[in-house]
This record gives structure tokens, sequence and C-alpha cells, in this order.
């Protein structure tokens, strides 16, 4: 499924015009990504939670010519997914 | 300070002109038909913030740390996130690559 997929479903399931569920789609990823941009963790029980965690540099090589590269530390959201999604997805679990 | 679900209901009933009950319905909406695509194994890509995927895992060998007892981890269905490159760069404070 991809966002407009999403926006579409929840058009038909809210009896939303189009528009108005691309907008409170888009509003609300743009919150989280913000979020995200500022550091700030996102929890939301029963789906999962996000945190920036931030990864140090390394000192990598080039597959193909074998030079040596720094790769600089970076920052990335790390996805913790929350209890009821995860037994959702695993079915089997008892 | 974290962004919870009560707080994006809060932050999408002004941005959206919706009624709290309205903002509520929606947020509750979308998390719903996310979990369901997941719960059935499909993948979910929204552009610029990132992708969520189930990937299955083998069964495999394990141990508890504490008791450092062996045991089987059998296979299993997890959801794994990718952020997106757009959502990457924002976070690290370029602007595009």
């Amino acid at each position: 499924m991809n966002k407009s997929q999403l926006i579409e479903a929840l058009a038909r399931h809210e009896n939303l015009t189009l528009k108005k569920a691309e907008m409170v789609v888009n509003a609300m990823f743009e919150n989280m990504a913000d979020a995200l941009v500022q550091n700030e963790r996102i929890e939301i029980r029963g789906f999962g939670s996000f945190k920036v965690k931030y990864y140090n540099g390394y000192k990598g090589r080039n597959p193909k010519t074998g030079d040596i590269i720094e790769v600089g530390g970076k920052k990335l959201p790390f996805f913790k997914v929350g209890k009821e999604l995860s037994e959702r997805v695993d079915h089997q679990k008892t | 300070m974290a962004l919870t679900k009560e707080k994006m209901i809060s932050r999408l009933q002004t941005q959206a002109g919706l009624s709290k009950q309205e903002s509520r319905a929606v947020v509750e909406r979308v998390l719903d038909i996310i979990k369901d695509t997941l719960a059935s194994g499909e993948d979910l890509l929204i552009s610029g913030f990132g992708k969520f995927s189930v990937r299955r895992k083998n069964a495999r060998r394990g141990r508890n740390p504490q008791t450092k007892e062996n045991l089987i981890l059998r296979a299993r269905k997890v959801v794994v996130f990718k952020t997106s490159g757009v959502l990457r760069n924002r976070i690290n404070g370029q602007r595009s690559q």
C-alpha cells in the first residue's frame, strides 16, 4: 500500500473527500517527520515508537576501487514495533 | 516530551479544522488501516517518510542471556522500518542529496 491508497481508504471509511483525506494524511506524517527532525520521540500505543539514534562514523572502503573512505556519523530513526501490531503481524504467536 | 497519539489528535484538529471527535476518528482510522495492511502481510510505503515492511525471520537457535539457557526461536514475522532518503537528509540537516 502506498500513500495514495492510504488516502483513498481513509476517505472511503470516514466519508471524507479525497482532498480532505489527503490533507489529513499529509499533516499526520508531516507532524511525525517534524518531531523526528527535532529529535523528539514518537510514541503511539499499539502501533510503535520512533526514536532518533546516533550512529558513529567509521572508516570504510569503496568496494570497487579499494580506497579507504571516511563515513561520517549520522542520525537515523529507529522504529520499535508496538505489542498489538507485532502480535497481529505474527499470527501464530501464543 | 514525546509526540503521542493525543498530541497528534490535537495538532491535526487545528491543522485540518476538525472537531476533537473528528480528529480522533481519523487518526484512529489511519492507524487501523496501517495496522490491518501490515497484519495482512502487505508493506506500506509513505513517500517522504519511509517504508514499513513485514519480514519473515527463520527459526534459529538462541540463548537467554540471563539464564544462559539454550532455546530455539521459532520462525516469525516482524515489522521493519526504513527511513526515506528525504527524511534521513532532513534529520541530518541537509536539504536533499
